[in-house]
């Protein structure tokens, strides 16, 4: 079982970046779709 | 699902909710197969694994770069604002890839080559190749004219693609620390290793889809808040 701990933060690592990105780019989204939201109930 | 006023959550509405539960039950199935499945190497050991996601997450970033490359050369063709918003969002999903790739080759490293990092010709290449992007992304917030933007950002993310081949030939035209291939003219890859190596790699193709459809959709609807300003800044006069 030698190097498990570095295979467990390689794999961490591989799900952190993606998950890590998904999130960041959920978060931009939820800021514009809330922005778009404010700009389209500000133009009626 | 859809929140108080009645829109879907925000990553849901660029893709289903069956899509996403779909490429996460494949993302753990690779993971499972990667661990446990796939038969231990016999010299490295355990942490030979790591090879099933880092080499498909190079591969995947190099066809994300790719189309930054090919995306770019169609937005300064045609000029369409889709070619443009393609570009930006497979760069940061190449980026992404990338820095697993920078992660995960020192984690294996170190117990195999007893050092993390060298300054070999593959793996300094694949450094340059990420600092390139990361400063392709950088360009596009110094750039305010959204026009001038995505022109400045075509022709460096041309510039940039130039050191994907160096990066994927390094390894046969220089001396390296690198390995060589094991697939394809260059090696023998154990059959049950090369069809785990397939499934990553599928895995981490569907999440790089995923990533850059959720991504053009945060493009495009920047675009979309940013006409609204103009046009709100110009009725204000």
């Amino acid at each position: 079982m030698q190097n498990l701990g570095s295979l467990a933060v390689a794999y961490i690592a591989v799900w952190g970046v993606f998950c890590g990105y998904l999130f960041t780019v959920s978060r931009r989204l939820a800021r514009l779709e809330g922005e778009l939201r404010r700009l389209k109930g500000a133009g009626k | 699902m859809q929140d108080a006023e009645g829109s879907a959550p925000p990553v849901r509405a660029a893709i289903s909710l069956g899509a996403i539960v779909a490429i996460a039950v494949l993302l753990a199935a690779a993971s499972y197969a990667a661990l446990v499945v796939a038969p231990t190497e016999r010299t490295m050991g355990l942490i030979q694994r790591i090879f099933y996601f880092h080499v498909p997450s190079a591969w995947t970033g190099f066809i994300a770069f790719f189309f930054v490359a090919f995306a770019s050369v169609a937005f300064l063709r045609t000029r369409r604002p889709k070619w443009d918003r393609l570009a930006v969002s497979s760069a940061e999903v190449g980026v992404a890839c990338f820095t697993i790739v920078l992660i995960t080759g020192p984690i294996w490293a170190h117990p195999v080559w007893g050092i993390w990092w060298t300054w070999d010709w593959r793996l300094t290449s694949t450094l340059v190749l990420w600092l390139l992007y990361i400063s392709y992304l950088i360009l596009r917030m110094m750039v305010d004219d959204p026009e001038r933007r995505a022109v400045v950002a075509a022709v460096f993310g041309i510039f940039a693609s130039l050191d994907v081949p160096l990066v994927y030939f390094s390894i046969w035209f220089f001396r390296t620390q690198h390995p060589q291939p094991v697939i394809g003219d260059g090696g023998h890859l154990d059959s049950r290793m090369a069809w785990v190596l397939m499934l990553c790699w599928a895995a981490v193709l569907a999440v790089m889809a995923v990533l850059i459809r959720v991504r053009v959709r945060l493009e495009a609807l920047r675009a979309e808040v940013d006409a609204l300003r103009m046009r709100g800044s110009g009725t204000s006069r």
